[in-house]
């Protein structure tokens, strides 16, 4: 039988992994809550913002925690553009156009990413990346716990931006009722835009986040937004809590299962649960009912 | 009847390359689009006349492609045969995801994420699984002769999926036709309506994608056929169900010549930029797909047929597709 202390050990691996999942599916949930798309281009955004941090690092010797305050702003005018000059214009106003058009995106980043960089995997090596605390059972490195905390002041962050700023209130105001916000002047086009680039400034935290502990190849973000997918219907679509309490539980439900089952029937049990939840509750365990 | 006469002009000038005395190069280039604009055929029944927009074709590519892998090697089953249950297997799978999922409702952006993730399912238990020979995959012994459905002679494969893409552009067609297919519209159109109306939607999207389903399997089925070879990677992979779709959406989505031009389109393309490149460059004709991809959305949203119909009429008036309401 397992012991009590690898149990223990397991699941909260799982969380410190599970921080990370919340933060991709955070960015991917409010895009889904306001333009009403799936951003298949997530995990190619995130892999290209894995990319960035590397670079940053061995070629200018900028730390990753250095790094996200300059890749979040940069991504977020990424994200801005894309949504503002090519989802936007290039898919009509229509839903499954947009879906076409974040693939293709998806596509074409991470096929230029190959070109460019080829197959190779690459690691960063940060000077601390082994120190941590020793819990006698366990080891918690300093990069993952770091990454844990950061979560937290994202979502705190973003809270703020929803609630407080007037920005945050048009948001809400297009998500909840589109042709209403139009009408009392709020320009939907900007407002698409924003929330595109404030989950892209998600995904750049991310990286940030990850590539201490995480290599990056151009297929490295794909492995994440699947999950982040599960996170996002699981704790219904749109729903900002409901993508953190996701993240957490998807990342101690992964850990558990590859602990009981192994790693390949781990990853099913993840899409089973998927199907699932879709199949019969597709508002989420905590969204509202459609 | 009427329509069949392009079809049957189209596939009889397509059948001549062969004899043009073409290098085996170029047959193999000519196969491997039919082959891709095979699965893509299979899609457009449900995407392009129904408007479900499954992200997870490579469930019955996959299906198609490892039952006849299997039951060639492990239950010495003649090649023919496995086809044929190869074709059904992709079909079974269809109706299985199809009776979930229409049942429960789900349309847009939900379906499209649990087709995604029925083909995931599969390509991580295929990667398991000893019957599909797990990580190794599974390889068809090679046996050249037309009873196991193996040719010496690249032009025979390549009339063999000539064949294949043209009983799908007659399904397809026999299905626009139909009394089925208007029902299909309609649904695509606006499900509500045809509810009203007394259309069954459930039964009408469920019957599309087992016609769907059954059709992109024999593009797995050929598949094995012509390479010998499937693993999970090959049969279920992401990359089947982007291809299944692309080639549609840039041909002409919900018309019946659209996956085969868009097919022959994207492979060409893609072979330009590798040859342009000059070398093996990884991901190079990817990023072109890509691109068409967002360019024919962009400004061409019915693809090359629909806008070239359009050009013919001298419409100036855009003609999108239906607009499915937000929310």
């Amino acid at each position: 039988m397992l012991s009590p202390s690898i149990l223990i050990a397991a699941i909260v691996n799982g969380l410190l992994s599970g921080a990370v999942y919340a933060l991709v599916a955070l960015g991917l949930t409010l895009i889904y809550g306001v333009l009403h798309i799936i951003n298949f281009a997530h995990g190619a955004l995130l892999t290209a913002a894995m990319f960035a941090a590397y670079f940053a690092y061995r070629m200018l010797g900028i730390e990753p925690y250095l790094a996200a305050l300059l890749l979040t702003p940069a991504f977020f005018a990424i994200g801005y553009a894309l949504q503002r000059f090519v989802i936007g214009p290039a898919s009509h106003d229509d839903d499954r156009n947009m879906l076409l058009v974040a693939l293709g995106l998806a596509v074409i980043i991470e096929n230029a990413l190959l070109s460019v960089f080829r197959a190779d995997t690459r690691t960063i090596d940060l000077p601390f990346a082994f120190d941590g605390i020793d819990l006698g059972f366990m080891f918690l490195p300093l990069p993952r716990l770091i990454g844990f905390g950061a979560v937290f002041l994202v979502a705190l962050a973003l809270w703020l931006i929803m609630s407080a700023t007037d920005t945050g209130r048009a948001i809400r105001a297009v998500a909840k009722e589109k042709l209403g916000a139009e009408l009392a002047g709020i320009d939907v086009a900007h407002i698409y835009a924003v929330t595109f680039g404030l989950g892209t400034a998600c995904v750049a935290i991310a990286a940030c986040l990850l590539i201490p502990s995480y290599y990056v190849n151009p297929s490295a973000g794909n492995a994440f937004v699947l999950v982040a997918f599960t996170i996002v219907v699981l704790g219904g679509m749109g729903s900002v809590p409901g993508a953190l309490i996701g993240g957490f539980v998807i990342g101690a439900v992964e850990s558990l299962s590859s602990l009981f089952f192994g790693e390949s029937l781990g990853q099913i049990g993840i899409f089973v649960l998927f199907i699932v939840v879709l199949l019969v509750r597709p508002s989420g365990l905590f969204g509202a009912q459609a | 009847m009427k329509g069949l006469a392009p079809i049957f002009a189209v596939i009889v000038v397509m059948a001549t390359v062969p004899l043009l005395g073409v290098s085996n190069v170029t047959l193999n280039f000519l196969v491997v689009a039919l082959m891709t604009a095979l699965a893509g055929q299979g899609w457009n029944v449900l995407g392009g006349y129904g408007g479900q927009y499954s992200f997870g074709h490579a469930a019955f590519f996959g299906t198609g492609a490892y039952v006849t892998a299997v039951l060639q090697v492990r239950y010495g089953v003649n090649a023919w045969i496995a086809f044929g249950l190869g074709i059904a297997g992709g079909a079974i799978v269809a109706a299985v995801v199809g009776g979930l999922t229409f049942r429960s409702g789900l349309r847009g952006a939900y379906f499209a994420l649990v087709t995604l993730a029925f083909a995931e399912v599969l390509r991580i238990s295929a990667s398991v699984a000893p019957i599909t020979g797990a990580g190794v995959g599974t390889l068809v012994k090679l046996d050249l002769h037309a009873a196991a459905l193996q040719f010496q002679n690249r032009a025979a494969f390549y009339w063999t999926i000539l064949t294949l893409v043209a009983i799908a552009l007659i399904v397809t067609r026999l299905v626009e036709r139909s009394r089925f297919g208007v029902w299909l519209i309609a649904v695509r159109e606006n499900e509500a309506a045809a509810t009203a109306l007394g259309v069954n939607a459930t039964a009408v999207k469920l019957t599309a994608m087992v016609i769907s389903g059954a059709i992109t399997a024999a593009a797995g089925c050929f598949y094995v056929q012509y390479f010998l070879f499937i693993d999970s990677g090959l049969a279920y992979g992401t990359w089947i169900s982007i291809e299944a779709l692309l080639t549609p959406i840039i041909g002409g989505v919900g018309t019946v010549f659209g996956p085969l031009v868009g097919a022959l389109l994207v492979r060409g393309l893609g072979q330009a930029a590798q040859l342009v490149a000059g070398g093996d460059v990884p991901g190079l004709d990817l990023v072109v797909y890509g691109c068409v991809l967002v360019l024919i959305i962009w400004f061409a949203p019915r693809g090359l047929i629909g806008a070239m119909a359009q050009l013919r009429t001298r419409s100036v008036r855009p003609a999108p597709l239906a607009r499915a309401g937000h929310g």
